[in-house]
């Protein structure tokens, strides 16, 4: 499963990954519970500005409902959920605020069908940003330059590859200007000639310095770019360390069971 | 399969014209042809031979003799002494009527079901459930029946409002079992500068609509579209009829002995058939908007949301456009649907073109089979009409795919 | 790491796992149920208020409606003498007596009663017929057997007539099957199918009658000894049986008015007791607001409030204890009275029955003592016969003839009229019929209009939209008015089976755009695949084209089922007597004249069964296919 090899990993480039001190998102004590279930139990986290942090973990792990919970996709029900110095509650104010600055990849792209690449783009700086048409049409050009697909621009969703789709989907995103990208599992739907097309996207955003939290099960891209791994289990935290001592040395038993699994074959 | 043997020069056998596959769909269809015009002249002579022997004509001149009989809703002038003719275009136009009024209702009923229905309101969600589910499991004729014995069995009679044991809603409607009484419209002078003014400002609601987005595109600025055509939609209006100095008026209808005097009488066979029709057909159509809204997947929502837009702006940008093609092929053949019920009009006496045409013409004059004839090709040409304009919306709003 | 310039603790190993914890008590419980779903936002706390309005204005009018109710009485007015006589609030509640007498009739028409096995019998061998379509997973598939027998089976339980009938009938598809046979030798697929459909229809427009005539001559010739002393025995029988009958139900006349007389007699003072307590309260009631009903004019709302006064002062005397005697002999007596009337109204339809089987009787024997001077005078008529008159009397004698030699020679089941059915059994039985008989042409049709081949595409276009545009009702009244000009002239045949045949051509219209749905539905790789395999036309079709869209089509056709049977309520229009038919004919009876809400709501909630329950089941086989599909 590992779609990036050791030479792409060789090629790139860290100059600009810089971590600052700066806080970007800070969750405290964050519990959820779907009904009755559990799903999220005391998490802690606190991820500073330019951190490229990976969360891996069986499925059920409630790792994809902890990143929707930073952008309010989910309601959390304890704790605290601190975006760029805003607390996230039920204020639309806020979730306004912290929605405009986190941009979110899906597993299943999400593209709207019904407008092109070009207007799925737009939409949300028109309608959010207030952004004039021309201008608007300028950045989301430039972002789908970015991601090698401006002679799409034309085109319907329905028209894309899948490796296409999430790239629209990652530059859509991008058009907001966001400081934090979150991803949940994007290259998961894909077949694997295209899952390498999108991770070449996200690196080359981590190259730019951009903050980004995504789950995923693309150890070689974690290797390549983390600097974190979080391991989740049964909705909480198990494990968290650098890349290397977390895939050399796992602590918890249940990291090393998930590893043997996902690399031992 | 036979590209090969194209050139070879053979002789034509007659095998070839079961066995070759470039004969053998022309065989085909020529015994279709054969049969279908052998069906088609065994039921046309049959006609024949069976109109001589009852010593009948085929002709549509009946269609000018008068009709002598009267129609108690009239859209156009109608008497006794008018045409058979006359009285089909009467009879075609009431079906029209109910039919367009009930699909309007029928929208807006199906529409506010449909959402309700998905109401994360425990209550209101089972409540509008046992409504569609009430309505689409028995049949219509019993829905007409019934609303209409509500109407006429339940109402008080006319010449009660005179004796004071019923009193008129608003002092202006009067609900009784002959029928509802509203107050009339009358167009006095200067209403036409009225109905101008009112044209003039829905121009300028789509004016000003075509200038807010341009206004958009340019500088990025979004301007409260909702409530400045709310605006221009009521306030030139209202500001005219002050103005003008109230050229319309109303006609209240007062009570009379035994009836009313003045006034609209809406009778209680409309009344029951447009009710029975709308709610019939809105629980079917809550069922499609329904089924349109949750064929938009929840992904799509949150992209929106993920984006930043408002849960108001997602539902006018991303799903109403999406739910739309789910919903309006379906929503036309509804449309098409209620159109065919309205026939059922006969169950309560509402004069539409079945009842006229297709019921007392026919018996007056004993032309049934030219009678029919028309009364089919008439609600034939309706339902293709109407079906026309459902595929033409279909081919305009086709998703592009691979 | 080199890129990490300060230290956060990044590394952290949890030691224990936390357990399962429950929700806090705000977000668990009913308080969290309701504040989510009933109360969430301002707009759905008003949602919530103007519901719990309109479901009590619902329910508080039609509970008690529902369960005030009176199921003895004979008529509408006696089910009002027992709501005055018990003091029932509100004036009373529903009168469901009128089900104890008409409410089998609602079901099953005017068909024998004693023959009522039948229709019950056809429509539990309907589930057995599509038993193994809708679950063919489970049960063997030989059961198809006698789903295809069904169709002729059917109409026989219900209509009656003689054993060979359907066995005839079917042979028609033997016939057909061998012409196909031997003509596809001789000439092809195409001359092959043409034959087998050329053959199965002379087989049934012209073997058949003949046929079934000749077999009902031998049998008949053979039973005839029999038949005469049977005959006579049974008339022998049926008239001291019938005396009896009829005495008995004399008698219990007597006795009905015996108890008339005692139930006029409780009724008077409770009658009057309670009128006195209505006038009383409602004078008082006026006095108290100081108007004189005698003089001044009295507005509709203080009318209401008297009357209201009025209503509560005469249930309150109803139930005064003094009356307790006299309205238990009241009550006593109208349970008897309707006891008695059922009785005999039991008795009348066996007298009724007696009757017309002996008069059947006596006519049959009088034509048997006739048939053969009959048989001559054909004889004599055959060789004179030149004129037109004399050709119709000889058609007439014929005619005689051989139904004398039906009426003997027939072996089976009695036979029963079309214009006897009715209700919901003549509802269910243009409902299936219609859609059974449908598919054939349907499935035809939807292949029609997935053809290349221009003409067939465009006839089978123009049939379908032609139906479809155009309302059943109007098609009722062609079948009602015009089918007998399309048909060669002289033939003339019941109404019901001109219906039944207009809604089969119906309901094809639809089911054939439910197949082509279907059709549509499948992967093109089956059509592909079939080709490949060097399958013709026919038989891609048959063996993997069909049985797969035909599957998909099912939730679709049980649909354009539940509409069809919905639509049949329309045949009241043409004279026959559906539920809603005969709920208008017992209300223009004078003991039931003006019911409406009982007779609707039994109605309605027949039609609702039948029609919600099919569509569930309808709805939980798509999603069952749609889960198999992916």
């Amino acid at each position: 499963m590992t779609a990036i090899d050791t030479d792409t990993s060789a090629n790139i480039d860290r100059s600009a990954m810089k971590i600052s001190d700066e806080v970007a998102i800070e969750v405290t004590g964050m519990n959820k519970w779907f009904g009755s279930f559990h799903v999220l139990r005391d998490i802690n986290l606190t991820v500073y500005r330019g951190e490229r942090i990976v969360i891996c973990g069986p499925s059920g792990s409630g790792k994809s409902t902890m990143i929707r919970c930073i952008n309010r996709l989910e309601e959390h029900q304890q704790g605290k959920i601190i975006v760029d110095g805003t607390e996230l509650s039920s204020d639309i104010k806020n979730i306004d605020k912290i929605r405009s600055e986190v941009g979110m990849c899906f597993q299943h792209f999400n593209l709207f069908p019904h407008l092109t690449i070009l207007e799925n783009c737009t939409l949300a700086p028109m309608w959010v940003r207030k952004t004039p048409k021309r201008e608007a049409e300028q950045t989301a050009m430039h972002y789908l330059e970015k991601v090698k697909i401006p002679d799409q621009a034309n085109k319907y969703p329905g028209q894309l590859s899948g490796g296409q789709q999430q790239r629209v989907a990652i530059a859509r995103s991008l058009c907001m200007k966001p400081r934090i990208m979150l991803f949940d599992e994007p290259t998961s739907a894909l077949d694997p000639e295209m899952i390498k097309e999108v991770l070449d996207t996200m690196i080359e955003l981590a190259e730019e310095g951009m903050t980004m939290l995504c789950v995923t099960h693309e150890m070689g891209f974690a290797q390549a770019v983390a600097n974190r791994v979080i391991f989740m289990d049964q909705g909480q935290i198990v494990e968290q360390n650098e890349p290397k001592e977390f895939f050399n040395n796992p602590q918890s038993d249940r990291t090393k069971l998930f590893l043997s699994q996902i690399l031992g074959h | 399969m036979s590209a090969i043997s194209e050139p070879q020069a053979e002789g034509f056998r007659l095998s070839q014209l079961i066995y070759d596959t470039r004969y053998r769909s022309i065989t085909i269809q020529t015994v279709a042809l054969i049969l279908i015009v052998a069906g088609v002249w065994w039921l046309v002579s049959n006609t024949i031979q069976n109109l001589e022997a009852l010593g009948r004509d085929f002709d549509f001149g009946f269609l000018g003799q008068p009709a002598g009989y009267d129609i108690n809703q009239l859209l156009i002038e109608y008497d006794s002494q008018s045409t058979h003719g006359r009285a089909a275009v009467v009879g075609i136009l009431n079906t029209l009527l109910v039919a367009f009024i009930g699909c309007i209702t029928a929208t807006v009923i199906g529409t506010i079901a449909g959402v309700l229905r998905l109401s994360k309101n425990w209550i209101v969600a089972r409540l509008v459930a046992v409504y569609v589910e009430g309505f689409r499991n028995v049949p219509l004729l019993l829905w007409i029946v019934l609303i209409f014995a509500i109407v006429s069995e339940s109402t008080p009679h006319p010449r009660d409002f005179a004796g004071g044991e019923a009193s008129m809603l608003f002092n202006s409607i009067a609900i009784t079992r002959q029928g509802t009484w509203t107050p009339a419209p009358v167009w006095g002078d200067g209403s036409l500068a009225l109905v101008i003014i009112f044209i003039l400002s829905i121009v300028a609601i789509i004016g000003f609509r075509m200038f807010a987005r341009r206004r958009q595109e340019a500088t990025g600025e979004i301007l409260p579209v909702l409530w400045i055509s709310l605006g221009l939609l009521i306030l030139p209006s209202l500001i005219a009829y002050f103005i003008l100095g109230g050229p319309v008026t109303l006609d209240y209808p007062e009570t009379g002995r035994f009836r009313f005097e003045g006034g609209l009488l809406v009778r209680n066979s409309l009344i029951a058939l447009w009710l029975a029709l709308s709610l019939y057909t809105g629980s079917f159509i809550a069922e499609n908007v329904r089924g349109g809204i949750l064929a938009v997947s929840g992904g799509q929502t949150e992209a929106a949301s993920a984006l930043g837009l408002r849960p108001g702006r997602t539902m006018n940008l991303v799903v109403l456009p999406q739910a739309m093609r789910v919903i309006v092929p379906p929503l036309i053949s509804q449309y098409l649907n209620l159109t065919k019920n309205s026939s059922l009009a006969i169950a309560v006496g509402y004069m539409d073109a079945r009842a006229t045409l297709g019921g007392i013409t026919i018996n007056q004059t004993g032309r049934e089979l030219e009678g029919m004839l028309l009364l089919g090709l008439f609600y034939l040409i309706v339902s293709l009409a109407i079906a026309s304009v459902g595929n033409f919306y279909n081919a305009s709003v086709k998703l592009k795919e691979r | 790491m080199s890129e990490t310039g300060h230290q956060h603790a990044l590394s952290y190993v949890r030691a224990d796992m936390l357990p399962q914890q429950e929700p806090p008590v705000s977000h668990s419980g009913p308080i969290k149920w309701v504040r989510e779903n009933l109360l969430s936002s301002p707009l759905n706390v008003i949602l919530t208020v103007i519901s719990l309005y309109v479901l009590y204005a619902v329910l508080s009018g039609l509970i008690p409606w529902f369960f005030n109710s009176v199921w003895d009485a004979r008529s509408l007015n006696e089910c009002r003498e027992v709501f005055l006589a018990t003091g029932a609030t509100g004036g009373g509640g529903a009168c469901w007596a009128v089900l104890q007498e008409r409410g089998i009739q609602l079901i099953y028409g005017f068909y024998p009663a004693d023959l009522y096995w039948r229709p019950n019998l056809t429509f539990i061998l309907f589930f057995v017929a599509v038993a193994p379509i809708l679950y063919s997973d489970r049960l063997p598939s030989q059961m198809l057997w006698f789903t295809a027998l069904y169709p002729f089976l059917m109409p026989w339980l219900l209509w009656g007539g003689s054993f060979w009938v359907p066995i005839l009938v079917i042979a028609g598809l033997v016939v057909g099957y061998l012409a196909w046979m031997v003509g596809s030798r001789i000439g092809g697929s195409i001359l092959g199918g043409i034959a087998g459909i050329v053959f199965a229809i002379l087989w049934w427009l012209f073997a058949v009658p003949t046929l079934n005539d000749s077999i009902h001559r031998v049998v008949g010739n053979m039973r005839v000894d029999q038949v005469v002393a049977e005959s006579t025995a049974r008339l022998e029988t049926l008239g001291p049986e019938l005396t009896g009958l009829e005495t008995r139900r004399e008698s219990v006349r007597d006795e009905i008015a015996e108890l008339e007389a005692i139930k006029a007699q409780a009724f008077a003072p409770i009658e009057e007791a309670v009128e006195i307590a209505r006038e009383t309260a409602e004078l008082a009631f006026y006095e108290e607001e100081g108007v004189d009903p005698e003089t001044d004019q009295i507005g509709p709302g203080l009318r209401e409030r008297a009357e209201e006064e009025g209503q509560h002062a005469a249930s309150a005397a109803a139930r005064d204890p003094a009356l307790n005697t006299v309205r238990a002999t009241f009550l006593n007596a109208v349970d008897g009275l309707t006891e008695m009337r059922n009785e005999v109204n039991e008795i009348s339809s066996q007298i009724n029955i007696m009757q017309s089987e002996r008069s059947d009787t006596e006519a049959l024997l009088l034509n048997i003592e006739q048939l053969p001077d009959r048989l001559e005078e054909i004889e004599r008529l055959q060789e004179s016969a030149t004129t037109p008159g004399a050709i119709s009397e000889l058609e007439s004698v014929q005619d005689v003839v051989s139904q004398t030699y039906t009426e003997m020679g027939r072996i089976g089941l009695t036979p029963v009229e079309s214009r006897e059915f009715g209700g919901f059994m003549l509802a269910l039985i243009i409902g299936l019929s219609g859609i059974i008989l449908s598919l054939p042409l349907g499935i035809l049709l939807a292949l029609g209009r997935q053809s290349d081949l221009f003409l067939i595409n465009k006839v089978s276009v123009a049939f379908i939209e032609l139906i479809r545009g155009v309302p059943l009702i109007v098609w009722l009244f062609t079948a009602q008015l015009l089918l007998n000009y399309f048909l060669p002239p002289g033939s003339n045949f019941d109404l019901l089976l001109r219906v039944i045949i207009m809604v089969t051509l119906f309901a094809s219209a639809y089911i054939a755009e439910v197949v082509r749905g279907g059709l549509a539905a499948l992967a093109k790789g089956q059509y592909e695949a079939a080709d490949a395999l060097g399958l013709d036309y026919a038989k891609s079709m048959r063996l993997i084209v069909l049985p797969q869209a035909l599957k998909i089509s099912i939730p679709g056709i049980v649909n354009t089922f539940i509409g069809l049977f919905k639509d049949t309520t329309l045949v009241v229009f043409i004279g026959l007597l559906d539920p809603i038919g005969l709920s208008n004919s017992i209300r223009s009876s004078t003991d039931w004249n003006g019911i409406y809400w009982e007779l609707f709501a039994f109605i309605g909630l027949l039609f609702f069964a039948c029609c919600f329950s099919m569509g569930r089941y309808s709805l939980s086989l798509e999603k069952k296919l749609n889960r198999e599909h992916r």
